[in-house]
């Protein structure tokens, strides 16, 4: 039992807490631009490239470099807007879904090319757990990236129901045409759904670097759960992407527990599709997803 | 002084014109109302208020400001507020917050604002923290005229605020509207209940294919023996206006359920 909550559960809130952050990026995107955001996985991994960058300069720990490359994140994906999405704002969703497939090989040769192809790692060698009560086994940085996690969904959850921009991001996604209608300066909420977005994906990111490794395809790599996630809690719903993220990334991990017998269930190899077989699962169950989002 | 002034415009979307010369105008204080059979450019008339098309030609005057082309965000920072008939509330913001955004260009404090929405609709009290995607018609007019008010606009413009209600609920509407008006705002309001409406306005205009063709006050317009003919069921003969009544709602009602579909 001990060893199910230490290798399994935890590994799996981890993970689904580093999709969760992702995911609300995406759903968000979803929900006011109207696009599925291709190249947020590699928002992800420029916010992790960007943080090892600080961490060689100035020696700090990642988790106090995090804001710092949040904010740098977010100036490139308003930059990035202006430049690449901006002239496309009126036009059909496949042709700006395309331009974001192509941003995404840029950003990722742009990373390629600065900090070379091979692994890297925050921390090198292994960390050792602290153990609690005799077994309850706990890695510091999962201590660490869940309650970070938290308090960035905790975060992302004031701002948007108690916030006058945040609010006007939820008007605006309901209805694009009756937010201008009210007054809404549009351009001003693309901004800060860019940068909410950003912000989500510098800690998705540095998360999923901390916990294992910086490589230049691991945004990429976790880019479909991650789109899972947004749908499984309905698109444009950022508690649906909260919610999505968990129940994914808990799945995927427990997917591999020898619940039968002595030998795990699924091979780890299957990981990546039991994301998708949870999503088409619930999307049978409901249509619209978990918390009943928009429907094209 | 007029409030609201349209000169001739001519318009449409992209290349089609539908609007082929309206001129209107709105005092202060009064209730206008565009009537006419479907297609006529009744809604159309109204967004060209708000920069919702292409106008080709002729000019809208605000307060002797002229706003032609001007588009929906700055019109509505000038004071001029627009109800649409579908699609005008958020669905997934709470009644409260959907009143906030009513009120989202205000840099003031409106809490005043609020509570005097609140009284003029108070069936939104208990709702207020409830979806307003979730209310029933009736109250989702509500909150869509409740959000346009926020602003104390100059003037309130409402594209059929009583379509798709129960008769019980356009008979509050019509009221709210009056009401709202007696407390200042000068309202154009299209509507398709040519006779309630007529009721209420002070004046009207009749406009057939994209020009005007007839606009007098309400009370001549209801007696006029051609409007009549055209949108209030047969001639204004009193005892046959009770039975017109009776069936022309339900009517109507399968008539715009079929052209939707």
């Amino acid at each position: 039992m001990i060893d199910f909550i230490n290798f399994y559960l935890i590994p799996g809130i981890v993970l689904g807490s580093i999709y969760a952050l992702g995911a609300i990026g995406i759903t968000l995107t979803f929900g006011i631009l109207r696009f599925a955001n291709f190249a947020h996985g590699e928002m992800m991994t420029l916010g992790a490239y960007l943080t090892l960058t600080m961490m060689w300069l100035t020696g700090w720990h990642p988790l106090v470099l995090l804001p710092v490359a949040m904010v740098l994140l977010a100036l490139v994906a308003v930059g990035v807007d202006q430049v690449f999405y901006r002239p496309f704002r009126n036009s059909p969703a496949v042709v700006v879904v395309i331009a974001s497939f192509g941003l995404m090989l840029m950003i990722r040769s742009v990373t390629q090319f600065s900090w070379g192809a091979q692994l890297q790692a925050f921390v090198p060698g292994i960390q050792r757990p602290t153990i609690f009560f005799d077994v309850l086994r706990l890695q510091p940085k999962h201590i660490i990236i869940i309650t970070s996690a938290i308090v960035l969904m905790g975060i992302v959850h004031y701002l948007l129901t108690h916030t006058r921009i945040g609010k006007a991001m939820r008007a605006m996604s309901d209805s694009p045409e009756l937010a201008r209608l009210t007054g809404i300066d549009t351009e001003l909420v693309i901004k800060a759904t860019w940068i909410l977005g950003a912000a989500t994906a510098a800690a998705a990111g540095v998360f999923l670097a901390f916990d294992s490794h910086v490589s230049t395809m691991m945004g990429f790599q976790i880019l479909l759960p991650t789109f899972a996630a947004a749908i499984v809690g309905g698109i444009g719903r950022p508690y649906g992407a909260m919610a999505g993220g968990l129940l994914i990334g808990i799945t995927e991990e427990l997917s591999s527990y020898p619940w039968i017998g002595d030998v795990p269930l699924l091979s780890p190899g299957y990981k990546a599709g039991v994301s998708f077989a949870i999503m088409v699962a619930v999307l049978i169950w409901r249509p619209s997803g978990l918390f009943r989002g928009r429907v094209f | 002084m007029t409030v609201l002034e349209l000169d001739n415009v001519t318009g449409g979307y992209g290349e089609t014109e539908i609007l082929h010369g309206i001129s209107l105008k709105v005092d202060p204080g009064e209730i206008v109302v565009i009537i006419g059979p479907n297609g006529a450019g009744k809604s159309t008339a109204m967004k060209s208020v708000f920069g919702l098309l292409n106008l080709h030609g002729g000019r809208v005057m605000l307060d002797d400001e002229d706003i032609t082309n001007t588009p929906p965000e700055k019109v509505v920072r000038k004071g001029v507020c627009y109800v649409p008939q579908t699609g005008n509330i958020f669905p997934n913001l709470s009644v409260h917050e959907n009143l906030e955004m009513g009120a989202y260009v205000r840099r003031d404090d409106f809490s005043g604002r609020l509570d005097d929405i609140y009284q003029i609709f108070p069936p939104l009290v208990e709702k207020r923290n409830q979806p307003a995607g979730t209310l029933s018609g009736g109250q989702r007019q509500m909150v869509a005229m409740g959000k346009a008010l926020m602003l104390e606009p100059k003037i309130l413009l409402l594209d059929e605020p009583s379509a798709g209600l129960s008769p019980k609920y356009r008979g509050e509407i019509f009221k709210v509207v009056r009401d709202i008006n007696e407390a200042g705002t000068p309202i154009l309001m299209v509507e398709q209940n040519a006779k309630q409406a007529l009721g209420i306005a002070d004046r009207g205009y009749i406009l057939v294919d994209g020009q005007n063709r007839l606009d007098d006050t309400g009370k001549k317009l209801l007696a006029n023996k051609e409007v009549a003919e055209m949108f209030l069921g047969g001639g204004s003969v009193p005892a046959k206006k009770t039975a017109a009544r009776k069936t022309k709602p339900k009517a109507r009602a399968k008539a715009r359920g079929k052209s939707k579909q």
